[in-house]
């Protein structure tokens, strides 16, 4: 079956002065229609990079220096800058970390809606703007008419946020990248189906939600769910992975992992771990510590 | 429009220009001598241009309160027997269009210019910025003697009349274009990285939607200040250049050239056509960069004023 959205082995780098730096290192997952996705890890792991890069939008330095982007069939690495900008906005859409900037300040909320609309589609001005008041209506943003002519300083964060997913709405798009919409794991856990958690530009590991966060195999997924307030008794010291992730100038040999894994071992010094399936197909884990679950049980 | 006027008078630029006496009385000044001088066949008693209203044996007569003056001029006459209140009227409005045509033109081509240059940047940015340089590393009198010197060979001195207006904002606006190309340049750097033009980027936007419509709205503010100081440099550097001789002919003087004509009789006595055109533009310029002065602190919210 043909997925939606298939990332293979994306690998991203950045030129800089002394060399290449390897921002994503051949990163794979796949996406369905109306399926959600959680991209977890801490910062610098590579997920809004990521998320650029699924819509080729690297800014320089920074550039897709391997693998494919497949979207409904087609390799989004390989397109043209106007068949890209066909894309973006149209069929995949993003919505940013802060709703603050993401809005220009000197333009109306309505010319915003409606500009986004007359790029991708040849429609009137009038029937644009009815688009642009449903959408208000659908965020559920109170006397629409009226807002659509106000500048974004006259809304408050919460209404600004919406109106930065109104219009990341608009053209109903396949797929929607939500740039850090929350930065609490266990929401993640609550609205996704399936997860993926990144460390030094790389997944590892991957599979259906509730598996994962119930049952994490890799170290660092552990030490992640472990960290979680909720699993504390109250007035109890929080959890933390000791040490911090590695700058991508120096990422360690062998497991990326290994300087702050409680498991660590030689192989894990010398050898890359491969990402291999365990339980099944969705299943996925880069560790050499993590053993194919000989009872092939769900949870 | 209506709400448009509903909002400008709820305007925090409205209300700090009532809080501001400078700012009104600079503000009252520019519109009395902008109607004089946009309306100047309305305003002044005689045409100076036709030549049947001038009398040679009317010539420097001194303003109507001194003892030999004529109530009929009352500011006097120029050494051609015009009325000097009349020549420096026509003369206002010459110096405002020079100076507001000269400013658009400087204006366009270096928002333009800056605008490509800072958010293209690379290879566009470093060679429009270096035609910017080079721009200005030639004084301005000089491209204007050059290009005067030429125009007047080529076409004669009797086209030239009809011509110097069109030339003159030619020369003060090439000359000048590279002031705003800098500014524009600069802002636009700041604004290309802030996350609402990655949004747009992200929206599926073409870059010249993103330049013209996005990013340079938000640069207008630096492009409104420096525009008023901008009118007020060019009226001066058409002052200028007519003083030297390269501006206005004394057929259709500007101020400049009025107090280029008086400037030569000043010793025998003819101090009123050098004085009251000076008084004029003096007055012009004046209010012109304390308005530019009062629109840069409101503009600029970070800076305020103890």
């Amino acid at each position: 079956m043909q997925h939606l959205l298939e990332v293979n082995d994306l690998e991203v780098k950045f030129g800089l002065r002394f060399g290449d730096l390897t921002a994503i290192n051949g990163i794979s997952f796949s996406l369905d229609k109306s399926e959600r996705m959680g991209l977890v890890g801490e910062s610098g792991a590579g997920k809004s990079v990521t998320g650029f890069a699924i819509i080729n939008l690297i800014s320089k330095p920074g550039f897709i220096s391997g693998g494919r982007v497949m979207f409904n069939g087609r390799d989004l690495t390989a397109l043209s800058d106007e068949a890209m900008r066909d894309i973006r906005g149209n069929h995949i859409s993003m919505i940013f970390q802060d709703p603050m900037m993401t809005l220009n300040p000197v333009l109306t909320i309505g010319t915003q809606m409606v500009e986004t609309l007359l790029a991708h589609r040849s429609i009137t001005r009038t029937e644009a703007k009815s688009i642009a008041l449903e959408k208000l209506k659908k965020v559920q943003i109170p006397s629409p008419e009226k807002r659509l002519a106000q500048y974004p300083h006259e809304f408050s964060g919460g209404m600004r946020q919406r109106i930065v997913i109104a219009i990341a709405l608009l053209t109903d798009p396949e797929i929607v990248i939500a740039d850090e919409p929350t930065t609490a794991l266990d929401v993640v856990s609550q609205v996704t189906e399936k997860i993926a958690v990144m460390y030094a530009g790389k997944i590892v590991e991957s599979g259906p939600t509730d598996q994962v966060v119930n049952d994490p195999k890799h170290p660092y997924t552990q030490g992640l769910i472990k960290a979680l307030p909720g699993s504390l008794q109250p007035g109890a010291k929080l959890n933390q992975i000791p040490g911090m992730m590695p700058t991508l100038t120096d990422i360690p040999p062998g497991c990326a992992f290994n300087p702050r894994c409680p498991l660590s071992d030689t192989i894990c010094r010398q050898q890359e771990p491969p990402f291999i399936i365990i339980n099944g197909a969705t299943r996925r884990v880069a560790c050499h510590m993590a053993k194919p679950d000989p009872s092939n049980g769900t949870t | 429009m209506i709400k448009t006027w509903q909002r400008f008078k709820a305007s925090y630029l409205l209300f700090s220009f009532k809080q501001d006496k400078t700012a009104i009385f600079s503000f009252v000044v520019l519109l009395a001598l902008l109607v004089t001088g946009l309306l100047a066949p309305v305003f002044s008693p005689y045409d100076p241009y036709d030549p049947a209203n001038i009398d040679i044996m009317n010539s420097e007569l001194p303003p109507a309160w001194m003892e030999e003056g004529e109530k009929a001029f009352m500011l006097g006459t120029d050494i051609q027997g015009r009325d000097l209140l009349s020549t420096m009227i026509y003369g206002l409005r010459l110096s405002i269009l020079i100076g507001c045509g000269a400013v658009i033109l400087q204006g366009v081509l270096g928002v333009v210019v800056g605008l490509l240059a800072g958010y293209l940047g690379g290879k566009i940015d470093a060679v429009l910025m270096r035609v910017a340089d080079i721009q200005l590393s030639f004084p301005y009198l000089m491209v204007a003697i050059f290009i005067s010197a030429i125009f007047q060979v080529a076409f004669g001195i009797g086209q030239y009349e009809d011509l110097a207006v069109p030339l003159l904002i030619v020369i003060i606006g090439l000359s000048e274009w590279p002031v705003y190309a800098r500014t524009v340049r600069a802002s636009v750097m700041g604004e290309k990285n802030k996350e609402y033009v990655e949004a747009a980027r992200v929206i599926g936007l073409n870059r010249w939607r993103i330049m013209f419509r996005h990013v340079l709205p938000n640069t207008m503010t630096s492009v409104l200040v420096i525009s008023t100081i901008q009118v007020a440099n060019a009226i001066m550097s058409e002052a200028a250049l007519s003083f030297l001789g390269l501006g206005m002919p004394v057929t259709k003087p500007s101020l400049g050239s009025l107090i280029r004509s008086g400037f030569e009789y000043i010793f025998s006595g003819s101090w009123w056509i050098t004085l009251f055109p000076g008084v004029f533009l003096v007055l012009l310029v004046m209010v012109i960069n304390l308005l530019g002065d009062w629109l840069r602190d409101v503009l600029n919210p970070k800076l305020y004023k103890g």
